[in-house]
């Protein structure tokens, strides 16, 4: 199986590892039991993104598709991040073998889920 | 990079010597050993002298080899030349086993699955009490090739041999880094292959003890006493049979090298690093076998990370929405399926050294130490 430069790069220096202490909005979706699970944590500040992290359990795809997702959404507006999805994420990867596409949903579920959490907050 | 090999059950680099051996069966000694003429005759002797090696490291007689393609080859044989009745086989069997297993099922042959425990261990008790009376065979396989665990099969031959049932072991990993003897073992089947002990890819063997009726799978010329038609592999049976020379030889030393090596590994491992538990049993083992389970990661991020080090090593799972499943043989040993993403399986060869372990031991850490770090599950 071959995953891409970008996907290895990715996974070997995953940008946004981490948690925020008070994050405006959480979001984990996955399962231990599957082998994969991510959070993704945000700050929002007049409706954009400001401060991303993430934390995942996963193969090397769920690891660099999670660390591409932080830096897409970085800076997004609510509704444009709410809009990425994970085709966005595997294609600014140049893309991912295709037993690997499920991976993606994690990152992007996870991003979506930490957005919701902050919309039913405010 | 330097890279560092540690992953020695999934197959062998082939020995030099090997390689020197074989040439000569290319070019010059390239007959038909079927063939009458001097060309066919010389063939046919390094096929008799390859056969013999064989029977001699298995404590058989050279009439009971059959060569093959390889391990899988030899398994299938092994189970759907046995023709009719009830299996008994493991739950922790490799897929030549298990799935050629299923494929039985599917032709309406019964099979039973018994249980291993948490280190791996068969227990001939089970497999005595699943005998009902149209059992015909039981295979159960010697090690394990994820977990390394060694199975008490001269009880199980012993307990075949009393209710006249046939039993097979699949001995491709244990061959060579084990004592096998077929008749003290009471084994009537066993496989094996070239591939796992520096030998060339695509030869292997099934011992057939002599009286036992075995359909063959391959149907042509006579070849091999009629159970595996084709022209022999002159050049590959002659590469097998020199690696098994070279393994006899060595024996005691590469037990003593492979063994050194996995404790070094499992002992720095563990001092290196917290909650990491080995996975199979902790003596009856394989000499060159350490599986770990890291808690926390995920075996394939681990395994990428060795990778970029240089470092080969395998993982018997993946995540379970992927087509791939945590590995059955994890699984049966009772272990949560969350604990098994995270088991890396190093296994080591002859051509090791300590200075590489040390190198592996400098490295795992800090990768370790990496994942954990990004991990929602580890705590802090
Ligand atoms: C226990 C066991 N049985 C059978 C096989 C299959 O052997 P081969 O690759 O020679 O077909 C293997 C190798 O992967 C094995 O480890
Ligand atoms: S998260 Fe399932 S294989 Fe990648």
């Amino acid at each position: 199986m071959d995953y891409s430069e970008k996907v290895l790069d990715h996974f070997a220096n995953p940008r946004n590892v981490g948690e925020i202490s008070d994050a405006d909005g959480v979001g984990t979706v996955g399962n231990p039991t599957c082998g994969d699970m991510t959070t993704v944590y945000i700050r929002v500040k007049d409706g954009r993104i400001t401060d991303i992290k993430f934390k995942t359990f996963g193969c090397a795809a769920a690891i660099a598709t999670a660390s591409m997702t932080t830096e897409l959404a970085l800076g997004k507006t609510l509704d444009e991040a709410l809009a990425m999805s994970r085709n966005d994420v595997a294609d600014a990867l140049d893309g991912l073998p295709p037993v690997k596409m499920h991976c993606s949903n994690l990152a992007a579920d996870a991003l979506h889920a930490a957005i919701e959490e902050y919309l039913a907050k405010s | 990079m330097k890279r560092i090999y540690l992953d020695h059950a999934a197959t062998t680099a082939v020995d030099r010597e090997v390689v020197q051996t074989m040439m000569p069966y290319f070019t010059e000694t390239y007959g038909n050993a079927s063939s009458l003429h001097s060309f066919g005759r010389d063939a046919r002797n390094a096929l008799d002298a390859g056969r013999q090696t064989v029977a001699d490291a298995l404590g058989a007689q050279a009439n009971e080899i059959i060569f093959t393609s390889g391990g899988t080859e030899s398994d299938n044989l092994a189970l759907k030349g046995v023709g009719k009745g009830h299996i008994i086989t493991s739950s922790i069997e490799h897929p030549a086993i298990l799935n050629t297993c299923r494929y039985l099922e599917g032709h309406g042959r019964e099979v039973t699955y018994v249980p291993v425990d948490s280190d791996g261990m068969v227990d001939p008790g089970d497999v005595e009490s699943a005998i009902t009376d149209d059992t015909a065979l039981i295979s159960v396989m010697h090690a394990n090739n994820e977990i390394g665990t060694i199975q008490p099969v001269s009880e199980i031959g012993s307990i075949a041999k009393d209710h006249g049932i046939l039993f097979h072991t699949d001995a491709v990993q244990s061959f060579g880094k084990t004592e096998i003897d077929v008749r003290k073992m009471n084994i009537d089947l066993l496989s094996v292959s070239s591939h796992k002990i520096y030998g060339p890819k695509g030869v292997g063997a099934l011992y057939i003890r002599k009286g036992v009726k075995i359909k063959p799978l391959m149907h042509g010329g006579g070849h091999e006493m009629g159970m595996r038609a084709s022209t022999e592999n002159i050049s590959g049976i002659v590469g097998f049979a020199k690696a098994v020379s070279l393994a006899v030889e060595r024996f005691e030393s590469d037990t003593r090298h492979l063994t050194g090596l996995r404790d070094m590994l499992i002992a720095g491992v563990m001092d290196s690093i917290d909650d990491v538990t080995l996975n199979g049993h902790p003596t009856e083992r394989l000499p060159n076998n350490a599986n770990l389970r890291f808690a926390f990661v995920e075996g394939e991020s681990l395994l990428m990370h060795l990778d970029m080090k240089g470092i080969a090593v395998s993982t018997g799972s993946a995540c379970s929405s992927a087509s791939l499943n945590p590995s059955h043989v994890l699984l049966a040993l009772g272990i949560a399926p969350e604990d098994i993403h995270g088991s890396i399986r190093f296994t080591l060869g002859r051509g090791n050294t300590e200075s590489e372990i040390g190198y592996v031991l400098e490295v795992l850490p800090e990768i370790v130490g990496k994942l954990r770090a990004m991990s929602p599950l580890a705590a802090g």
